[in-house]
C-alpha cells in the first residue's frame, strides 16, 4: 500500500501539504494537522467573535468561542468590550453558560469566586483560608487582546500580531459596502440559524467564495424564485468575479450591480420587493423606501475573512471548527436596527427561505460538505483540486489574483495563508 | 350552529397528518391545510410574535406548496437523501375552544433514521384545527423543537 503523503512531512514541512492549484487530501482527516490549527491558527490571529449589536449596553454579553476555547465577549460599564477565556482560575469550571444576557460581573458556581466585567478578580469566599501572599491581581480571568471595524469584533491570543486594520488590509473597503445594507440604519443582527455538518472547517471556509456550485447545489432554490429573481442569481455567465485580497481574505462579487446598495437607486423596483415597497410608501418618502428596499436583499457579495467569518449577502456566517471531522456554523439574520419593520420583516423571511434546517439552500449546502468529508476518506494520498481560474493569478487590477466569478482563487487565497500560518 | 369539534375528532386529524408525513404523501398533507394557515418552526422558546423574529420555518399557503414542490423535485440532494421518520403524536390537550376551532397541544416524538444513525427528535406542538364546509383542517401548527435553541441540522423532510 501506498504511503500517506502526511507520515512523510514534519510539522516544519506542512508547507508541502499545500501548492498553488491543489491541497492534500489529510487537511480535511488528519488530527495532528487539526491540532497544529487550532494552535498556528486559531490561537495566532484575529477570530471574530461579535457584532457590536450583540452587546449594545453596558453589561451585555455572549459566549462563544475562540478555536475550541469557551470564551465571553462582555462590555464593561466604561463600554469597553473584553474577550475572557470562560474559565474560573480556581478550578477551572466555565463562570457562564447563558448564551446571551447582561451581568455585573461573573461568579463561578463552583467555589464563590468572583469577576468584574473587566474580568478582574472581585474576591473569594473565605480568604483567610489563603496564604498571605495571595494576591486578587494575579487571578483575574484570561482576556484576549480585542479590536473592532465596522461593528465587527475579533480578539486574539497573540499579542504580537499585527493591528486589526493591518490585518484586514483590502478587506476593509468591502466591510464598508458590506454595512450599507443597513438602508442609512445600523446594521443589527436579528438572531441565527446555528447547525453542526460532519466535515472539517476548511470545507465551508472555501464554500463562500464557491460560486461554481451554485446552480447545481441550488437548484431547487433557484426553482422556487420568480422568473425575475432566478436570473439574478443566475451569475455564472455575468461579469462577476473573484479577488484575493490578502492576509487569506476573498471576496466573490456575484451580482455587480449590488456592490454599492447607494447607488442605482432610480432603478426600477424588482418584483418580489413590489408589495414591501407599495408597504413602506405609507411612511416613507420615494427615497427611503427606493433606498431601503434596494438593501433588503443584501450585498451582491460574499466576502471571505480569514479564518471564521463570511459576510455573506444578507447574513454573517461563522465557523466553529470542533473536531478534525466536526464544524458548527450559524448563519447570523442582519436587520436595519430601528428600521422599519416591514423590511426587516422581509429580511427575515428571506432568511428562513435560503438559510437553517428547513431552508431551500443549507441543507443542500451541508449535504455537499457532509460528502465531501466522506469521499475524502477514499484515496488518502490524493489531492483536492483548487485550480479552476488560475490564469488570472496575478493578471488583476495591479497585480492581484482575480478570476472570473466561477474562479477558485478565493479558495487558493486561504490556502495561501494557512500555509504561511502553518510554516511560521 | 356549527358542531363544535371533538377532541377526537381532532386527535384522528393530527394521527392522519403524522401518517402522511411520514409516508410523505405531500400533496395530501396540504390539502390538510387552511389555506390561511401558517406553519412554524420558532427558535426561541416562548415567543409569540413569530412574524416579527427569526424562525427555523414561517409559511403560509404559498410557502407551503413552494416547500413540497422542492422535497418533491428530486433536484434537492438534501431532500433525496433525507431520513426516513417514524413519529408518534400523542398527550393531547385542549387548550382552547371556540364554535368552530379547537386549540390542541401534544407531544410529538420523531425517531429519524439515516446514514447508520438513529436520531430522536422531541418536539411540543401547538395546533389549531378549524371545522370547514370541506371538513376539518390545520390552522396553525407551532413545533417547539426540544433542542431549537442549540444546532439544528439539516431536516430534509416535514416536522
Amino acid at each position: 500500500m501506498q504511503e500517506a503523503l502526511i507520515d512523510k512531512v514534519s510539522d516544519s514541512d506542512l508547507g508541502a501539504l499545500v501548492k498553488e492549484d491543489r491541497v492534500h487530501t489529510s487537511l480535511y482527516n488528519d488530527e495532528h494537522i487539526f491540532k497544529l490549527e487550532m494552535e498556528k491558527i486559531f490561537g495566532r490571529t484575529w477570530v471574530w467573535v461579535a457584532h457590536e449589536s450583540e452587546v449594545p449596553n453596558p453589561g451585555d454579553f455572549v459566549t462563544t468561542h475562540v478555536g475550541l476555547q469557551p470564551a465571553i465577549v462582555v462590555r464593561d460599564k466604561r463600554g469597553t468590550v473584553h474577550v475572557h477565556l470562560n474559565r474560573c482560575r480556581h478550578r477551572a469550571a466555565t463562570v457562564c453558560e447563558a448564551r446571551k444576557g447582561n451581568a455585573k460581573g461573573f461568579v463561578c458556581p463552583y467555589h464563590g469566586w468572583s469577576y468584574a466585567q473587566d474580568g478582574s478578580m472581585l474576591g473569594v469566599p473565605l480568604p483567610k483560608g489563603y496564604s498571605s501572599d495571595f494576591d486578587k491581581a494575579d487571578y483575574a480571568l484570561v482576556s484576549l487582546r480585542v479590536e473592532s471595524y465596522a461593528g465587527l469584533i475579533f480578539a486574539t491570543f497573540n499579542d504580537e500580531a499585527p493591528s486589526l486594520d493591518e490585518f484586514l488590509g483590502r478587506a476593509k473597503p468591502w466591510i464598508d459596502l458590506f454595512m450599507k445594507q443597513g438602508g442609512g440604519y445600523p446594521v443589527g443582527t436579528s438572531g441565527e440559524h446555528k447547525f453542526r455538518f460532519p466535515g472539517n472547517w476548511k470545507i465551508q471556509l472555501e464554500n463562500t467564495t464557491d460560486a461554481y456550485h451554485f446552480p447545481i447545489v441550488h437548484k431547487s432554490f433557484l426553482n422556487s424564485l420568480d422568473a425575475q429573481a432566478e436570473e439574478l442569481f443566475s451569475f455564472l455567465d455575468g461579469d462577476g468575479f473573484v479577488e484575493d485580497l490578502g492576509n487569506g481574505h476573498s471576496v466573490m462579487v456575484m451580482i455587480p450591480e449590488l456592490v454599492d446598495l447607494e447607488e442605482n437607486l432610480d432603478a426600477p423596483i424588482p418584483e418580489r420587493f413590489k408589495e414591501l415597497a407599495e408597504e413602506l410608501a405609507a411612511d416613507y418618502s420615494d427615497e427611503e423606501v427606493r433606498r431601503i428596499v434596494r438593501a433588503v436583499g443584501g450585498s451582491g457579495f460574499n466576502l471571505n475573512l480569514f479564518p471564521n467569518l463570511a459576510c455573506s449577502m444578507a447574513f454573517f456566517r461563522v465557523l466553529r471548527p470542533v473536531s478534525v471531522e466536526e464544524t458548527e456554523i450559524r448563519h447570523i439574520a442582519i436587520t436595519m436596527d430601528g428600521g422599519p419593520e416591514a423590511a426587516n420583516r422581509k429580511r427575515l423571511r428571506l432568511h428562513e427561505h435560503f438559510q437553517g434546517p428547513m431552508g431551500f439552500g443549507s441543507p443542500d449546502d451541508a449535504e455537499a460538505w457532509e460528502r465531501v468529508q466522506r469521499g475524502s476518506k477514499a484515496g488518502p494520498d490524493m489531492w483536492i483540486m483548487l485550480n479552476r481560474g488560475t490564469d488570472g493569478d496575478g493578471n488583476g487590477p495591479g497585480g492581484v489574483n482575480r478570476g472570473d466569478v466561477s474562479a477558485e482563487t478565493g479558495m487558493r487565497a486561504a490556502y495561501d495563508m494557512w500555509k504561511r500560518m502553518m510554516t511560521a | 350552529m356549527t358542531q363544535k369539534i371533538t377532541l377526537e375528532e381532532a386527535a384522528a386529524l393530527l394521527w392522519q397528518e403524522a401518517d402522511l408525513l411520514d409516508h410523505r404523501e405531500y400533496d395530501a398533507w396540504l390539502n390538510l391545510w387552511s389555506d390561511d394557515g401558517i406553519y412554524v418552526v420558532p427558535i426561541e422558546k416562548g415567543v409569540e410574535d413569530f412574524a416579527n423574529r427569526l424562525n427555523y420555518a414561517y409559511d403560509d399557503g404559498e410557502m407551503r406548496r413552494m416547500r413540497v414542490a422542492r422535497l418533491k423535485s428530486s433536484y434537492s440532494m438534501s431532500a433525496i437523501a433525507a431520513a426516513d421518520t417514524i413519529r408518534t403524536v400523542s398527550r393531547f390537550v385542549v387548550t382552547g375552544e371556540r364554535s368552530n376551532e379547537i386549540d390542541i397541544r401534544a407531544a410529538q416524538i420523531l425517531v429519524e433514521y439515516r446514514r447508520d444513525k438513529t436520531r430522536p427528535i422531541a418536539a411540543n406542538v401547538d395546533v389549531t384545527v378549524r371545522r370547514t364546509e370541506n371538513g376539518l383542517k390545520l390552522v396553525k401548527k407551532v413545533i417547539w423543537l426540544a433542542h431549537s435553541e442549540e444546532a439544528v441540522s439539516g431536516v430534509g423532510y416535514l416536522l
